[in-house]
C-alpha cells in the first residue's frame, strides 16, 4: 500500500533530554492516524519535525515518498491545524481559506470559486465575508481545516485541535472530524493526550511515552491486547495489581501481592517465577454479584465491601475493597440497572476470567 | 468617582485649555496703536505672506515625518527582538537599555552628541586618525544630524508600544502562515504589520508630536540653520516680544500636527480611539 508518511529513525535531543528517540513510523494513504501520549512525551516535537518547524538531529522524514530533508515548512505538501487553530483575526473567513492559494499565486477568480466550494463542503456556505470572531468554536475548527484542505495536502497534521473546546462541543467535533476525514480521504495525523479521542477517531494509534512508541496498532488492539504495561495503564481505565509471580503456566501466571491477594491473568512476554510483575484488569471485565454462586464458574472469585459508588450514567462504576487484603478494585456497573440499589458498605462478590486480564513483567525503569 | 478625575481635570483645564483659549484670543488681534488692539487676522496673513515662515513650517512637518519613519524602521527590529526572541533576564535588560538614555536630561544628552560630532570632537578626530578623512570635518549643523538627534530622543516612545503589540501576537499565527506557504516578507506584510498597526500608529503619533514640538534638539544640533518652527515661535515670544504673532504660530503648529496625525490615521484606515485603547 502507498505510504503517505514515512518517519525513519528520527531523533531529536534538547541538551541531555531526548525528546524523540529514534522513531520510525509509516502511515498509509487515506488513513486516520493518531499519536497518543501524556504531555511531555515528545508527540508535539515529532509533529513539528514532520511539519518542518524543527529539524531532526538524526533520521529522515519522507512524505509521499519524497525526502523532506532541507525542505522548509512553506514548501512541504503538509498542512497543520494548530492547537488554538491560529485563524488570522485580521482577515475574513474567505481570506483565511484563500490565504494559501493566494500565496501559491492562484488567480483571484479561481481562489474565490475554490474557497466557495470548500466552504460548502465543510458546511459553511456563504461564510466568506464573516469575521473570524463571529464564528462559534466548531465553525472555527471547520474553517481551520478548510484552510488547510483547500491546498490539497498529502498529509494533514492536527495538534490537539479539540483541546480548547468544552466537553459537549468536543464530543460533537470528534464525530465531525471523523466524517470530514472520510469525505476528503486525506491522510490525517492527529496528536492528542486524550485516549478517547484517539480511540474514537483513528484507524491506527501509536501510543508514545518518553520519546518512544510503546505500541502501534488499531484502537481494538491497544485496548484488548496492550503490549506494554504503559499502554495497559494509559489506554482506557484499568485496575493495576502489582506483586510477584508465584506460579507460571504456559499461558497464565498467578500473581501474589505483598498483602497476599492472589490473582491469575494471561501472560504477556516471558515471566519466570519470583519476578516482580503487574496485572491489569479492566473494570468491565469484572463481574459483580450479591451472591458468589451467581458468578460464572470459570471466574476466580473474591468478596469485598462497597467503598464508594461512582455514578456516571453509562460509565458508572463502584469501588470495592477486597475483604482479606483491603486491595481496592474498580468494577463497572452493568447497564441493566441490576445494581441500581447498591449501597456503600454492602458486601458483594466479584470475579473475573483470567484470560481477560493481562500480566507483564514490571519493567525496571518504572516503579 | 468624578472626584478621582478632579486633579487631572484641574491640570487639563488650568494648564492646557485656559492658556490655549488665551492664545487663541491673542492670535486674533492686532496692535493698531500703543495699547490699542483690534480683532484681525493679520497675524495669520503675515505667516502666508512671509515665505520664510511657511517654508520653516513645511520643512518642520517634512522632517518630523521623516524622523518618525526612521524611528519606526529602527525601533521595529529592536521591538521584535525584545518581544519575540529575548527571554527572561535578557528581555528586561534590553528594556532597561532602551530606558537608560532617559535618566540623563535631554540637554545633557544633546550636548553629548555635540561632543561627539563637532569639528574638534571625538568622531571627526577618529576619522582623521583612521586615515579616512584628511582634516576633521564638521558633523554638526546638518539636517542629518538633526534627524539622528530626533530619532535618538524618540526611540523609546516607539519601542514601548511596539513591544506591547508584538508580545500579544500569537506565534502560531506566524507558523500557520508559514505552513500555508507564505514567506518572510508576506508574513510581515499580511500578519505582523496588520496585527501591530495600533501600536505602530500609537508610537508614530507620540514620536511625531514630540518631534514636531521639539525645540532643544534641532536648535543645538542644527544651529542657526535648523529652521525649526518652534524656534520661530520662541523668537516671536521672547526675542521680538510679539506675543500676537507667536500665538498665531503656536496655533498653526497645533493645527498642523493634528492634521498630519488625522491624515496618517485616515491613510492607514484606523480610528484614534482604537489606537489609544489597544496600545
Amino acid at each position: 500500500m502507498e505510504q503517505d508518511l514515512e518517519v525513519d529513525r528520527v531523533t531529536k535531543r534538547y541538551g541531555p533530554l531526548t525528546a524523540v528517540d529514534s522513531l520510525s513510523l509509516s502511515i498509509a494513504h487515506g488513513s486516520f492516524f493518531s499519536i497518543l501520549g501524556p504531555s511531555g512525551c515528545g508527540k508535539t516535537t515529532l509533529l513539528r519535525i514532520v511539519a518542518g518547524f524543527l529539524a531532526p538531529d538524526d533520521g529522515d522524514v519522507r512524505i509521499g515518498g519524497r525526502s523532506m530533508r532541507g525542505v522548509a515548512p512553506n514548501r512541504r505538501p503538509v498542512n497543520m491545524v494548530f492547537q488554538h487553530l491560529a485563524l488570522f483575526p485580521m482577515m475574513t473567513v474567505g481570506e483565511n481559506v484563500g490565504y494559501g492559494l493566494a500565496r501559491r499565486g492562484v488567480g483571484r477568480v479561481e481562489i474565490a470559486s475554490r474557497v466557495d466550494a470548500m466552504l460548502k463542503r465543510v458546511g459553511l456556505p456563504r461564510a466568506q465575508d464573516k469575521r473570524v470572531d463571529e464564528l462559534s468554536g466548531g465553525q472555527r475548527q471547520r474553517v481551520a481545516i478548510a484552510r488547510s484542505l483547500v491546498l490539497e495536502p498529502t498529509l494533514l497534521l492536527l495538534d490537539e485541535p479539540l483541546g480548547a473546546l468544552d466537553l459537549k462541543l468536543r464530543e460533537h467535533m470528534k464525530i465531525e472530524l471523523k466524517q470530514l476525514q472520510a469525505d476528503f480521504g486525506t491522510t490525517f495525523v492527529y496528536i492528542t493526550h486524550d485516549q478517547s479521542e484517539a480511540l474514537v477517531l483513528s484507524d491506527r494509534v501509536a501510543v508514545m511515552n518518553a520519546g518512544r512508541f510503546e505500541q502501534v496498532g488499531t484502537p481494538q488492539e491497544l485496548y484488548y491486547q496492550p503490549s506494554t504495561p504503559f499502554v495497559a495503564g494509559f489506554v482506557g481505565a484499568n485496575n493495576r495489581v502489582a506483586g510477584r509471580a508465584v506460579r507460571v503456566d504456559d499461558e497464565e501466571v498467578e500473581l501474589s501481592t505483598a498483602d497476599g491477594l492472589a490473582v491469575r491473568a494471561r501472560m504477556r512476554g516471558a515471566i519466570a517465577v519470583g519476578e516482580p510483575i503487574e496485572a491489569f484488569v479492566r473494570p468491565e471485565v469484572v463481574d459483580l454479584a450479591r451472591d458468589a454462586g451467581e458468578l460464572p464458574r470459570a471466574a476466580q472469585r473474591f468478596s469485598g465491601r462497597v467503598e464508594s459508588l461512582l455514578f456516571d450514567g453509562a460509565n458508572s462504576a463502584v469501588l470495592v475493597r477486597e475483604e482479606r487484603t483491603h486491595a481496592e478494585i474498580r468494577i463497572a456497573l452493568p447497564q441493566t440497572g441490576r445494581f441500581a440499589d447498591l449501597k456503600v458498605g454492602e458486601t458483594v462478590a466479584f470475579g473475573f476470567d483470567a484470560q481477560r486480564a493481562v500480566c507483564f513483567r514490571t519493567s525496571s525503569h518504572d516503579n | 468617582m468624578l472626584l478621582l478625575l478632579a486633579p487631572a481635570m484641574v491640570w487639563l483645564v488650568g494648564l492646557i485649555v485656559l492658556p490655549h483659549v488665551d492664545l487663541a484670543v491673542l492670535s486674533l488681534r492686532a496692535r493698531v496703536a500703543p495699547r490699542v488692539y483690534e480683532v484681525s487676522l493679520s497675524q495669520y496673513r503675515t505667516f502666508i505672506d512671509e515665505p520664510l515662515y511657511w517654508h520653516t513650517f513645511v520643512r518642520t512637518a517634512a522632517m518630523s515625518i521623516l524622523a518618525t519613519v526612521c524611528t519606526l524602521l529602527i525601533a521595529f527590529p529592536s521591538a521584535w527582538y525584545i518581544a519575540k526572541i529575548a527571554r527572561g533576564r535578557a528581555k528586561s535588560l534590553l528594556f532597561v537599555l532602551c530606558l537608560i538614555p532617559f535618566w540623563v536630561s535631554e540637554t545633557v544628552r544633546t550636548l553629548g552628541w555635540m561632543i561627539l560630532l563637532r569639528e574638534s570632537g571625538v568622531l571627526p578626530r577618529l576619522l582623521v586618525d583612521l586615515g579616512i578623512t584628511a582634516a576633521p570635518i564638521e558633523m554638526l549643523y546638518h539636517d542629518a544630524t538633526i534627524l539622528v538627534g530626533l530619532v535618538y530622543t524618540s526611540l523609546l516612545f516607539m519601542v514601548v508600544p511596539l513591544v506591547g503589540v508584538l508580545e500579544s501576537l500569537d506565534d502560531s499565527l506566524i507558523e500557520a502562515a508559514y505552513d500555508l506557504g507564505a514567506n518572510g516578507w508576506s508574513i510581515l506584510r499580511q500578519i505582523i504589520v496588520p496585527h501591530a498597526a495600533p501600536g505602530i500608529a500609537a508610537g508614530s503619533i507620540v514620536v511625531f508630536m514630540l518631534t514636531v514640538g521639539n525645540y532643544l534638539t534641532p536648535t543645538l544640533l542644527g544651529g542657526k540653520n535648523s529652521l525649526w518652527f518652534t524656534e520661530q515661535i520662541y523668537t516671536q515670544f521672547i526675542t521680538r516680544f510679539n506675543w500676537e504673532q507667536g500665538a498665531a504660530f503656536g496655533f498653526l503648529l497645533l493645527v498642523l500636527s493634528t492634521a498630519i496625525v488625522w491624515a496618517g490615521l485616515a491613510l492607514t484606515g484606523q480610528r484614534f480611539g482604537d489606537v489609544m485603547r489597544r496600545s
